[in-house]
């Protein structure tokens, strides 16, 4: 078996331009099959390690998938304004255990910006219970503070002190509707976390509240006007009392200058038993019109809308294999009529016609092996150099990653598929040192 | 026919054709003796490489007999008769008969390591001793780490002999081997082939088209003469 094999290896070397391009061929069609795969697997990581631990997030009425990509993926913008009293009535929910409010509408140089609370750096969790930790500083305190995610302090420079000034909506350009009058000071810069956090900037909702409420230019209720969102409700909704609810407590994540309204909340159950309860009651909830989601079960909505378009991309990776082994087998049975002479000599030193057939088929196996091989380094080596570049265009970040299991089983059925073509110039190659004899006969 | 512990090729009545296509031998006897340098001699298109892919077991015959060595290779199965070859003939081609993509080594040690009974015929000596001892007899010791395809058809000829006479064949078949040697070049190559065989005690048949070689032979032969079929078109 060694001697077929170093005969294999051998015999490709000495047809370099023919074994290259056919590893060139069986390499490429691996990467956009395993590419498509690593995409598909990294996108579905990273959209559900971005947000671990919350139960529900609650919004105005609207699509579910608009409420989770607007006010946690930062896609898009959330679906409208929940009122702040609505928020706070909430809050006090026997079932909820947290809940942590985004009003998100600002942004500064094109990152956005997130009113918020403290609890957001305590209940936020992602990837496997990844809890926020700061790389320098603290957490938003007062209404001049900032947080920064870490993308926004390296790609700007800025560090502990540096004054941000906030511009209005979600794509203000740099001195274009900036709040000038309220600049916000970094008080903390978060450690990365690969989620769109890194792209944010958090302050305070009086921070917020501040900014809006001397220019008049605030949406109805003094929460920030989103670009294409519905306006929100205005005037004091009268709510009814929560079932069960008790005294009510202050939550300890308001600030005294609170918004009117919020884009979003999020929600943290007591238990997770409650959660399809709770969220049947605030979709059903009359006073105001909101949407609560599962971010699991809407994410898995968006799986299976994006599953249609993955299964045509994995089409196109398994026809461009078969393309590939098709070369393969053109370049393999080619070259056979040259190497009759060949396969005659090997005949009479003492080659039997099984160590012909393996001969072939140890080539074509090399050949897919390395085609295998180069194709899982191409595939790895090109998301490691294009992670900042799909980061930054798309804001998924794709771990690279060994192949997984699927993919292990993509590569096994290739090496057996590129074994089984190898089968067809072997039978050849067979067939014609015995009716050649020692002598190949045209 | 009775078996004739002393030959080294018995034939008797043996016919071969390729496929359904028309006879191309036809032999009705023929008998070499073992350690005999045997010329056998046609011209082209005769039948000359089928007869030796016969005797070599490549090709199988299924009428007649046609023992070599003492072994009925008729009754032999295909494998039995790859195994008899492997390990009891060494054939030297008329031309482009190296791997291309092997030494001049490593081409010589492929009977060898092809099959081990071949190789245990070198008893105790070390494959490595066998080619260089081999290599040195015929004068191409310092080609052995060479490429074949950086061999003149020359040395290419001197290396396809060493891998025929390599652990000692009993039979050594030459098809044409010196046909695309100028005449100084083929005159060393028969010397050296002659030399090599009386050394290993083999029997050797020497095929040619070139009748004017046979007389460095023990015994000639001209297959027309020999071969039915031949004089049958011929006639």
């Amino acid at each position: 078996m060694k001697l077929l094999v170093s005969l294999a290896w051998r015999s490709l070397r000495n047809r370099p331009v023919t074994s290259l391009l056919t590893v060139a061929a069986v390499a490429l069609s691996i990467t956009l099959l395993l590419g498509v795969e690593q995409a598909r697997r990294g996108m579905r990581e990273s959209f559900t390690g971005t947000i671990k631990g919350t139960d529900l997030v609650v919004g105005a009425r609207g699509g579910t998938l608009q409420l989770l990509l607007g006010s946690v993926f930062g896609i898009g913008s959330p679906t409208g304004s929940v009122p702040f009293d609505v928020y706070e009535q909430w809050s006090r929910h026997p079932a909820i255990r947290w809940t942590v409010p985004l009003a998100i509408g600002d942004s500064h140089r094109g990152y956005r910006v997130i009113g918020t609370t403290p609890g957001l750096f305590d209940h936020w969790r992602y990837r496997s219970s990844g809890r926020l930790t700061f790389a320098q500083g603290r957490v938003i305190a007062t209404a001049g503070d900032v947080v920064l995610g870490s993308e926004v302090a390296e790609r700007l420079k800025y560090q502990i002190g540096t004054d941000v000034t906030v511009g209005h909506g979600l794509n203000a350009v740099a001195g274009l509707g900036d709040h000038e009058a309220h600049p916000f000071t970094v008080v903390g810069i978060l450690q990365q976390t690969f989620t769109p956090l890194d792209r944010a900037l958090f302050v305070t909702l009086d921070g917020i509240e501040a900014m809006h409420g001397d220019e008049g230019s605030a949406g109805p209720g003094g929460a920030p006007m989103m670009p294409g969102a519905a306006p929100p409700p205005t005037g004091t909704v009268a709510l009814p009392a929560m079932p069960g609810a008790t005294a009510p407590p202050v939550p300890t994540n308001v600030f005294q200058d609170q918004p009117k309204a919020l884009s979003a909340f999020l929600v943290g159950t007591r238990t997770r038993f409650e959660t399809l309860r709770l969220q049947r009651e605030i979709n059903q909830y009359k006073p105001e019109p909101l949407t609560a989601v599962i971010p699991g079960v809407t994410l898995a909505e968006l799986w299976k809308t994006l599953g249609t378009i993955e299964g045509g991309l994995r089409l196109v990776g398994a026809l461009t294999i078969v393309v590939g082994l098709i070369g393969m087998l053109v370049a393999l049975y080619s070259s056979l009529e040259a190497r009759r002479r060949e396969m005659a000599v090997l005949r009479a030193v003492g080659a039997r016609p099984g160590m012909i057939v393996s001969l072939l088929v140890l080539e074509s196996g090399l050949l897919t092996l390395l085609g295998c091989a180069a194709g899982v380094a191409i595939t790895m080596g090109g998301f490691a150099l294009a992670q900042g570049a799909i980061e930054a265009n798309t804001g998924v970040h794709i771990a690279v990653q060994p192949p997984g299991a699927l993919e292990w089983i993509y590569i096994a059925v290739v090496l057996s598929a590129g074994v089984l073509v190898g089968l067809v110039p072997a039978w050849r190659a067979y067939r014609s040192s015995l009716a050649d004899g020692l002598s190949p006969r045209l | 026919m009775t078996a004739t512990p002393d030959a080294a090729i018995a034939i008797h009545d043996l016919a071969f054709s390729y496929g359904t296509g028309p006879r191309i031998l036809d032999i009705p006897g023929l008998i070499v003796a073992r350690g005999s340098r045997v010329f056998l001699h046609g011209p082209s298109g005769c039948g000359k490489t089928t007869l030796l892919g016969l005797l070599a077991g490549v090709l199988h015959a299924t009428t007649g007999s046609l023992r070599v060595l003492d072994r009925d290779l008729v009754a032999m199965s295909g494998a039995a008769r790859d195994a008899f070859r492997a390990e009891h003939i060494g054939y030297v081609f008329q031309q482009f008969n190296l791997i291309p993509y092997l030494s001049a080594y490593d081409n010589i040690a492929l009977p060898c390591r092809l099959d081990a009974r071949r190789r245990a015929r070198l008893g105790r000596v070390p494959l490595h001793d066998a080619i260089h001892d081999i290599a040195g007899q015929l004068d191409i010791s310092p080609l052995l780490q060479q490429q074949a395809t950086a061999l003149s058809v020359g040395q290419q000829q001197r290396v396809a002999a060493a891998r025929a006479l390599l652990a000692a064949p009993e039979l050594v078949i030459c098809d044409e081997p010196t046909s695309s040697l100028d005449t100084d070049r083929r005159d060393a190559f028969l010397a050296l082939l002659a030399s090599s065989v009386a050394r290993a005690k083999a029997t050797l048949l020497f095929v040619s088209h070139d009748a004017s070689l046979g007389e460095r032979f023990d015994h000639q032969l001209s297959l027309p003469a020999l071969n039915r079929a031949a004089r049958a078109e011929a006639a």
